[in-house]
């Protein structure tokens, strides 16, 4: 007897795309208040395309994104107060407030960082794919990357790379329209993104990024064939980004605010609310789910605001390994020949 | 002169213990990093390698001669010309833990990589607070002075040993070339290891033991001596040695010590043989501006200012794009002419 599918999404799903939105409205605030610093890039309306592939994901495959990573974070299961904390720049931020907002990870929920420069997650994304298959682990890599990085070498040089080899890879290109300011048209002379993976014989399509089913079957489809049958693939995800590429861009310079109204009209997050009350979900149990994001969050700020700096002693912890505390001894502060001025301190206890 | 007392040498450090070195066999430096890599290969199912043409043809410069067949496509792995790729590939790899070895033709050709090491290599350890590391090894030669012309006679080592987060080793013999390469393949951070297309030739006693290793950040003072210091890296230490032989012809007692770390930098080291001889010449392939040699030299000031007798004085690759003409490129080189006149000019200016 088949197995019965998982009914999706679940008002677990839905709470985590109310968690996402509170969490960036709520960075959003509490940059305009000084609390974070550096670039803060906001995904308010891309929470299906989110949440649908995150979904997808088993505990033991491997995610990889660009700098726009609050929201899979979440979705990934990273704890919203280690998030928000690491957006604070404090010590038990999930990076231990060294990353700020573009670099969170989670190792041991196989989330591999989010990385900052256009395209440059890739070929790493790429090789964690070749470690997966050097290890014989039936497992596969989900590489977050925007609409801006397609037209980066990096891009072609992975999908060449992981349809030679047969990695197991899926790159979600998350096309939110806009490369920054610039617009897929003004920027692709192919604006069918996911056309561009049969330069390689690669397997992509596009879906609708804000309908969190076909996000989630399509994502579910292509990691089953990467982790079955080594076949790598793109997901082109169509969708939007309500606030500016940064919390530094007002994000109307270069479209205008009927378009953005126009988007928000058919907002992703109450698609599924409706979808959940058409197939019997009660409102008073939607209402708690989005009820405990709220509070989820509020607790996040609290615990980040709490939350100490990290000590200045642990300016350079992490840069190496422990084991080369030694190799360096020749060179650090308080070493015969070494310049305090200059720091060559070692892991120090990562 | 002005040298306050006697200098002990560098105290060895706590677990800084010599190897042991045993039986050794005599093989020239490209053998000798292959039998680094034979070894390390057998020892460590993680290790692997990769590169443009590194299997089915060898390597380019036949590094890697023989391993494909020893060890298979999966060990030993060709990958199209595609350096941005291949090296994230291997930061990727290195990563979930594997140990990837990636050999880039010539250094000329990481170039077109540099993002993979600079922003991502280097930045794994702190960027991430510690929660990940990147144990990747990236070999490649350096290096001018077989007609190559200039966009394939470079040497940017003071680039990558100026990035917090790398490490960047530069063996000069053979017997280094494999402690170096072994202790950088076992090494839990990403090493650059720098070889020299003119050094592949060069022959030496390799120990043969497979437990080998030179330490990363350990210089060595490969010819004593009292009237002046001559420091270097890689292949201009070996023309170094040739410099101190020449000087020693016209009496004067050239000290010569190899960095064979540049960072970890073994400042101690310099800093004793310059307290002892008073005098520098410092030497490297590259351009001498913002490079190994400006570094050192600033380094020096700071820790040996009351005991210099002299200016330091540096050779480098003289600073245009190499030409291909062989009797500009020549006169372009750190050769062993320039070396001993610059170290003649520093003992003149001092008489």
């Amino acid at each position: 007897m088949a197995k019965e599918k998982p009914s999706f999404p679940s008002v677990e799903n839905y709470r985590t795309m109310v968690e996402i939105r509170e969490f960036e409205t709520e960075a959003e605030r509490q940059y305009k208040a000084a609390k974070i610093g550096g670039y803060c890039h906001l995904s308010s309306g891309q929470e299906a395309t989110t949440v649908g592939t995150m979904a997808a994901m088993t505990p033991t495959d491997l995610l990889v994104t660009g700098y726009r990573c609050h929201g899979f974070a979440l979705a990934r299961g990273v704890p919203a107060s280690e998030a928000m904390a690491e957006l604070f720049g404090r010590r038990d931020g999930c990076a231990g407030g060294r990353g700020g907002s573009m670099h969170l990870l989670d190792v041991e929920r196989g989330f591999y960082g989010g990385w900052g420069i256009v395209a440059g997650q890739l070929p790493v994304a790429t090789g964690l794919a070749l470690a997966l298959t050097r290890r014989g682990r039936e497992d596969a890599v989900l590489c977050e990357l925007g609409d801006g990085a397609v037209n980066m070498g990096a891009w072609h040089e992975s999908l060449n790379l992981a349809a030679l080899w047969d990695l197991p890879i899926v790159y979600l290109v998350v096309n939110n329209v806009y490369g920054m300011g610039t617009s897929v048209s003004r920027a692709s002379a192919e604006p069918d993104l996911f056309k561009r993976a049969s330069a390689f014989r690669m397997a992509s399509e596009r879906v609708d990024g804000d309908d969190i089913e076909a996000v989630f079957d399509a994502a579910s489809r292509l990691l089953t064939a990467a982790r079955e049958q080594r076949q790598p693939a793109v997901l082109e995800a169509m969708t939007y980004r309500y606030r500016g590429h940064s919390v530094a861009d007002a994000g109307t310079a270069y479209r205008t605010k009927d378009e953005i109204e126009e988007r928000r009209g058919r907002d992703p997050i109450a698609r599924v609310r409706s979808l959940l009350l058409d197939r019997g979900a009660g409102e008073d149990e939607l209402n708690a789910a989005e009820q405990r994001a709220q509070t989820a969050i509020a607790e996040a700020i609290a615990f980040a605001d709490a939350d100490p700096e990290p000590a200045l002693d642990r300016l350079a912890a992490g840069m190496y390994a422990p084991t080369s505390d030694l190799q360096f001894a020749r060179m650090k502060p308080g070493s015969p020949y070494g310049e305090e001025e200059l720091v060559y301190a070692a892991g120090l206890g990562a | 002169m002005s040298a306050p007392g006697p200098v002990a040498a560098p105290a060895p450090l706590a677990g800084e213990a010599e190897v042991p070195v045993g039986e050794t066999q005599r093989m020239n430096y490209r053998e000798a990093l292959r039998l680094a890599m034979r070894e390390e290969l057998a020892r460590d199912e993680r290790v692997f390698l990769m590169g443009e043409e590194v299997g089915v043809f060898n390597g380019s410069y036949k590094v890697s001669d023989g391993l494909l067949d020893e060890f298979g496509p999966d060990r030993v792995r060709d990958t199209p010309i595609s350096e941005e790729g291949f090296v994230g590939a291997a930061v990727g790899a290195a990563l979930l833990g594997e140990r990837p070895i990636v050999e880039i033709m010539t250094l000329n050709f990481l170039l077109v990589a540099m993002d993979q090491v600079v922003n991502h290599a280097a930045k794994v350890g702190a960027m991430f607070g510690g929660k990940v590391r990147c144990p990747l090894v990236i070999r490649t030669p350096n290096g001018a002075g077989n007609q190559l012309t200039a966009q394939h006679s470079q040497s940017f080592d003071g680039w990558f040993a100026g990035t917090p987060g790398l490490k960047v080793v530069a063996p000069a013999t053979p017997a280094d070339a494999k402690g170096l390469l072994k202790a950088s393949i076992r090494d839990d951070d990403p090493v650059l290891l720098i070889e020299n297309l003119s050094a592949y030739k060069e022959k030496g006693e390799v120990p043969l033991d497979p437990e080998y290793l030179v330490p990363l950040g350990l210089a060595n003072v490969t010819r004593e001596g009292t009237d002046i210091s001559l420091v270097a890296h890689g292949f201009a230490a070996v023309r170094a040695l040739e410099a101190a032989e020449q000087l020693a012809e016209a009496g004067i007692s050239a000290e010569v010590v190899d960095l064979r770390s540049l960072r970890p930098l073994d400042v101690e080291t310099v800093a004793a043989s310059v307290k002892k001889t008073n005098r520098a010449v410092l030497v490297e392939e590259g351009w001498p501006s913002f490079g190994v040699t400006a570094e050192l030299a600033a380094r020096i000031q700071h820790v040996c200012f009351d005991y210099l007798d002299a200016p330091v004085e540096r050779v480098g690759m003289a600073e245009v794009p190499l030409p291909y003409a062989k009797n500009l490129e020549n006169a372009a080189l750190p050769n062993v002419e320039r070396v001993v006149a610059a170290a003649r000019s520093v003992i003149d200016g001092t008489r």
